[in-house]
C-alpha cells in the first residue's frame, strides 16, 4: 500500500515532466494553451495527492487554486487573447524541434544528477519530487528561451511556475501563505503580460519579440 | 559612570556639534563656536583619558549600545591600547581645533568644513572605541567618508577632485579587505564581537590570509608603500588643520587597526609575519623620504614624510612580531614600545609641521617652496616652531623623534639572537634602510626649512608675509614644547606605555622613571642608555656659552653691508639655491631607480640669444607598474561589460538560462 502511494505520486510528477516535453514541440498556439491546461490539471492532481499523502488539508486549497486559475481561467483568457489578436497561425521554434527535445532530455538528466547528489539525506519521495520539479522548471525556461512569440514565453513562464509549486508541495511543512502568494503573483504577472501583449500589438502589429528589437535605441 | 560611557557622551556631543553646525551654517560666528566646542570636547576627553591612564592603570570597561545589527548591538570598550590611541587622537583633535580658531577665519566656505570636521573627530574616536567588527567597520567607513568630504573642501580645483576620487577608491578598497579579514576572523558562525575573536583559534592559513588582508586594509589607510598613492594627494588638499589631523592622527587610527587585529585578535604569530611587516615598513621608510625630497610643495613634502614615519612605526611592529614568535619578550616589548612611542611622537611633530605649513599658507598664500624664502624675518615665531618640528622629525637629540628612532635601533640590535636566518639577514638590512632614511629625512628638512624660511624672498607674497594670529602661534609653540618634553623626559612616556605592552604581549619594559637623572635604559645599563635631559642641558649650556663668548669678546661694532655678490650687483633672488637644486644630487642618485628620471638640457647654439633650458621630468614607477595596469584592466572590463547593456530580451533570457545551467553543471560535476 505504502509503495502504491509513492508510485502514484511519482507517476503524477513524471506526467508533469512528460507534458512539459509535449509543450516543447507544439507549433500551434491554441494547442500549446490546451497542453498547458493539461499540465495544470496534472499539477492539481499531484498536489491533491500530496495533500492526501502528507495529511495536510491546506494543500487541497493549493490544488483547488491550481485547478481553477491555471487549468481554467488562464487558458480561457489566453484563448480569448489569441483570438482577439488573430494569431492562430503557426509558431516556429528557434532551434528546431529535434534539437530542442534533445536539450530537454539533457536538462532532465542534469536535474536528476544534481538532485540525487544534493539531497542525500532527504526522504526518497521528496528527493524524486524535487528532481521532477527542477526538470519542469528547466524545461519551462527552455521554452521561454526557444520561443519567439510573446504568448509562448508567457506559457513557458507559467509552466516554470508549475514546477515551483510542485517543488513547494513536495517538501513537507510549506505554509499555505507562501503558496497563495506565489499563485497570486503569477496571476498578476499574467495580467501584466497580457496587457503588454495588447500594447505591443497596438504599437507594432505583431507579438513577435524580434520586432521589438528593431525599435530599440541604437547601440 | 564608567570612562567609556563618558567618552561616548563626548562623541555624542561632537556629533551634535556637527548637526548644529549645519543648522546654524548661516550664522557669522559659527566657525568660532564649532572649533571652540570641538577643542573643549577633545580637551575634556583628553583629560579624562589621562586621569584614567594614570589613576586606574588603564582598567578595561565596556559598553553595549542597542544600535547596528539587532542580534549584536554595538559594543564599545576602553582598554589600555585604546586609551593610548585615544590620547593621541584627542590631543591632535584639541590642538587642531584651537589652531583652527585662528586659521579657520580665512576659510572661504566654512559650511563645507565645519560639520565634517566635528564628525571626523567623532569618527576617529569611535573607531578606537569599537569592540565588534560591525561597529569597527561602520565607524572606519564613517571616518573615511567624513575625511573624504574634507578633502573635497576646495572642490572646484581639478587636482583636489582627482585626489578625493583616488582617496575614495583606496578607502573603499581598504574597507573591503578589512571586511574580508573580519569575516575570516569571525569564522563560519559569525562571532563578530572582538571578545569572541580573541578566544577563537584560527588555522595558520586563515591567520596568514587575515594578516595580508589587514596589511592591505589598514596599510592603505596608514600609507604603506605601495598603497600610499592617495596620501600625498589627499592630505595636502584638505585645509591645513585637517591635513594635520589626517596625517598626524588618522594614520595613527589605521596603525591602531593593525595593532588591534595583529597583536590582539589574531593569536599566535608565525615567524615570517615579522618579515613581511618589516619589508613593507622598510621600503615605505626609504621610498617615502626619497619621494618627499623631490617635492617642492611644502604640504605634499610633509605628506610624503608621513609615509616614511609610518614605515618606521611598522618596522617597530614587525620587530615586535619577530621577537614575539621567538619568545624574546624583552626585545618584543622594546620594539613595540618604540613603535607606539613613535606613533605619539609623529602625531606631535607632524601636526606641528602641518600647522606651520598652514601658517605659511595663510601668510603668503603659497605652498610652493620656490615662491617662498626669507620668512624667518617676518614670521619669527612660526619659523622657530617649524624649526623645532624639523629637528624632531629629523630625529636629532634632544627632541622626541630621536628617542623613538633610537629605541627602534636598540631593538634592531637585538636581532643577533634571532634563530631564523631570514630574520637574521632581514633585520640588519632594514636597520640600514632606517639609517639611510633618517639621514635623507634630515637632508629633506634642511631643504624644507632652508628654502622656505632662510635666504631672500622669492616672490612678492613672501616679501609681504606677516606673522599669524595668536591661536595658531599658541598651538604651534605648545606642540614645540611637547616635542621637547617628550624628548627630554622619555622615561615618563615609556612608563605610561607599559600597560599597553602588558595587555598586548604580556610584558613591560623596566620602570624608567625611577632611574636617576631621568636616563632611559632599554635593556641593561651595560649595553646602552640615553639621557635626553643631559643632552639638552649640554646643548643649552654650550650654546649659551658660545653666545656669551662671542658677545663678550667679539667686536661690538655692528656693521651692515651687502653680502659678497660675486661681482654681480643687484643679484636676483632667483639666483639663490632653490628647492630643486637642493634635491638635484639625490635625484641623480635615485632618479633612475624610483622616478624614471629624464633630464633634458636644451643649450642654444653659440650666437643664439634664447635662454638655455633644463627640464627634469619625474615619473612614478609604483604608479606606472602597479596602478595603471589595474586602471587599464578595469576600463577594459567595463567596456566589455558595456555591451551587455544592449542585448535583446531573448539574449537576456538566454543569459539567465545558461548561467543557471552552468551553475547546475558545476554542482553536478563538483567532486
Amino acid at each position: 500500500m505504502e509503495r502504491l502511494v509513492f508510485d502514484i505520486a511519482h507517476s503524477l510528477a513524471g506526467g508533469l515532466v512528460l507534458v512539459s516535453f509535449m509543450m516543447l514541440y507544439q507549433d500551434r498556439l491554441s494547442a500549446l494553451i490546451n497542453i498547458f491546461a493539461v499540465q495544470a490539471v496534472l499539477l492539481a492532481l499531484s498536489v491533491a495527492w500530496q495533500a492526501y499523502m502528507q495529511q495536510a488539508p491546506h494543500l487541497y486549497i493549493t490544488a483547488a487554486i491550481a485547478l481553477v486559475f491555471k487549468a481554467i481561467v488562464i487558458p480561457v483568457a489566453l484563448h480569448r487573447i489569441i483570438k482577439q489578436l488573430g494569431i492562430h497561425r503557426e509558431i516556429e521554434p528557434v532551434v528546431g524541434i529535434g534539437s530542442t527535445m534533445f536539450i530537454g532530455i539533457g536538462l532532465v538528466a542534469l536535474s536528476m544528477v544534481v538532485m540525487m547528489r544534493v539531497t542525500g539525506q532527504a526522504a526518497p519521495v521528496a528527493r524524486e519530487d524535487l528532481a521532477f520539479a527542477l526538470s519542469v522548471i528547466l524545461l519551462g525556461m527552455l521554452m521561454m528561451v526557444t520561443r519567439r512569440n510573446a504568448v509562448g514565453q508567457v506559457i513557458g513562464f507559467m509552466s516554470l511556475e508549475n514546477g515551483l509549486v510542485l517543488a513547494a508541495t513536495g517538501a513537507k511543512g510549506m505554509p499555505l501563505v507562501v503558496e497563495i502568494s506565489v499563485a497570486f503573483s503569477v496571476l498578476i504577472a499574467f495580467i501584466v503580460i497580457g496587457i503588454f501583449l495588447f500594447r505591443i500589438r497596438e504599437r507594432f502589429d505583431t507579438v513577435d519579440l524580434s520586432a521589438l528589437d528593431r525599435h530599440r535605441g541604437g547601440q | 559612570m564608567t570612562a567609556v560611557a563618558m567618552l561616548m557622551w563626548v562623541v555624542a556631543a561632537l556629533l551634535a556639534t556637527a548637526v548644529l553646525s549645519v543648522a546654524f551654517s548661516r550664522t557669522a560666528a559659527v566657525s568660532h563656536w564649532v572649533y571652540s566646542t570641538c577643542a573643549v570636547l577633545c580637551a575634556s576627553a583628553l583629560g579624562l583619558l589621562l586621569v584614567h591612564l594614570l589613576g586606574s592603570g588603564a582598567s578595561t570597561s565596556g559598553l553595549t549600545l542597542p544600535l547596528g545589527l539587532p542580534w549584536l548591538g554595538a559594543h564599545f570598550r576602553l582598554d589600555a591600547l585604546a586609551t593610548f590611541f585615544l590620547i593621541v587622537v584627542n590631543l591632535g583633535g584639541a590642538a587642531s581645533s584651537v589652531y583652527a580658531l585662528g586659521y579657520g577665519r580665512h576659510e572661504s566656505a566654512p559650511h563645507r568644513v565645519l560639520p565634517f570636521y566635528a564628525a571626523f573627530l567623532a569618527g576617529m574616536n569611535l573607531v578606537v572605541l569599537a569592540d565588534d567588527a560591525f561597529a569597527f567597520l561602520l565607524c572606519w567607513e564613517f571616518m573615511s567618508l567624513t575625511s573624504w568630504a574634507l578633502v573635497m573642501t576646495q572642490h572646484r580645483e581639478h587636482e583636489n577632485t582627482r585626489a578625493a576620487y583616488i582617496y575614495l577608491v583606496m578607502a573603499s578598497f581598504g574597507t573591503l579587505t578589512l571586511l574580508l579579514a573580519f569575516g575570516l576572523l569571525a569564522g563560519p558562525d559569525g562571532h563578530y564581537g572582538f571578545a569572541a575573536m580573541r578566544s577563537a583559534v584560527h588555522t595558520p592559513a586563515v591567520s596568514a590570509l587575515v594578516l595580508v588582508l589587514v596589511l592591505l586594509g589598514a596599510g592603505s589607510k596608514a600609507g604603506l608603500v605601495p598603497l600610499h598613492v592617495w596620501l600625498p594627494l589627499a592630505h595636502p588638499a584638505a585645509p591645513s588643520h585637517v591635513s594635520a589631523l589626517m596625517s598626524g592622527v588618522m594614520t595613527k587610527v589605521a596603525v591602531y587597526g593593525s595593532v588591534r587585529i595583529i597583536f590582539d585578535l589574531l593569536g599566535e604569530p608565525a615567524w615570517w609575519w615579522g618579515m613581511l611587516v618589516l619589508f613593507l615598513g622598510g621600503i615605505s621608510t626609504v621610498l617615502g623620504v626619497i619621494y618627499a625630497l623631490m617635492q617642492h610643495d611644502l604640504k605634499r613634502l610633509l605628506a610624503y614624510h608621513t609615509v616614511e614615519n609610518i614605515g618606521i612605526i611598522y618596522i617597530g611592529l614587525g620587530l615586535a612580531l619577530a621577537f614575539q614568535t621567538n619568545a624574546m619578550s624583552g626585545a618584543a616589548t622594546l620594539a613595540l614600545t618604540a613603535a607606539l612611542f613613535h606613533v605619539f611622537n609623529h602625531s606631535l611633530f607632524k601636526s606641528l609641521l602641518f600647522f606651520g605649513a598652514g601658517a605659511v599658507l595663510t601668510a603668503t598664500g603659497q605652498r610652493d617652496m620656490e615662491q617662498l624664502g626669507g620668512l624667518i624675518h617676518r614670521m619669527p615665531y612660526t619659523s622657530f616652531a617649524f624649526l623645532v618640528g624639523c629637528v624632531a622629525i629629523s630625529a636629532l637629540p634632544p627632541l622626541n623623534g630621536f628617542v623613538s628612532e633610537w629605541l627602534t635601533f636598540q631593538a634592531i640590535l637585538q636581532s643577533t639572537d634571532l634563530p631564523q636566518w631570514g630574520l637574521k639577514i632581514m633585520v640588519p638590512a632594514v636597520g640600514g634602510l632606517l639609517a639611510l632614511s633618517a639621514a635623507l629625512a634630515a637632508a629633506c628638512f634642511v631643504k624644507a626649512f632652508g628654502v622656505t624660511f632662510l635666504g631672500r624672498p622669492r616672490s612678492a607674497a613672501a616679501m609681504q608675509a606677516h606673522e599669524v594670529d595668536r591661536y595658531s602661534l599658541a598651538t604651534m609653540l605648545g606642540f614645540s614644547l611637547l616635542c621637547l618634553l617628550a624628548g627630554i623626559l622619555p622615561g615618563l612616556v615609556i612608563d605610561a606605555l607599559a600597560p599597553v605592552t602588558m595587555s598586548l604581549i604580556g610584558a613591560r619594559m623596566p620602570v624608567q622613571s625611577s632611574i636617576p637623572w631621568l636616563s632611559i635604559i632599554p635593556i641593561t645599563a651595560g649595553r646602552s642608555s640615553y639621557n635626553g635631559l643631559l643632552v639638552f642641558a649640554f646643548i643649552a649650556m654650550s650654546g649659551a656659552l658660545a653666545a656669551y663668548v662671542i658677545h663678550r669678546f667679539a667686536s661690538r661694532a655692528l656693521r651692515r653691508a651687502p653680502a659678497w655678490d660675486c661681482g654681480f650687483p643687484d643679484a636676483d633672488p632667483a639666483t639663490q639655491y632653490t628647492a630643486g637644486s637642493f634635491a638635484q644630487p639625490i635625484r641623480r642618485v635615485f632618479g633612475e631607480l624610483a622616478f624614471r628620471l629624464r633630464e633634458q638640457l636644451d643649450l642654444p647654439a653659440p650666437g643664439d640669444i634664447r635662454p638655455a633650458r633644463f627640464v627634469a621630468t619625474l615619473g612614478d614607477r609604483i604608479w606606472e607598474l602597479m596602478y595603471l595596469p589595474v586602471v587599464g584592466a578595469v576600463q577594459f572590463g567595463a567596456e566589455q561589460l558595456n555591451r551587455v547593456q544592449f542585448l535583446t530580451i531573448r539574449r537576456y533570457l538566454n543569459l539567465v538560462f545558461l548561467t543557471l545551467i552552468t551553475l547546475l553543471l558545476v554542482l553536478a560535476i563538483w567532486p
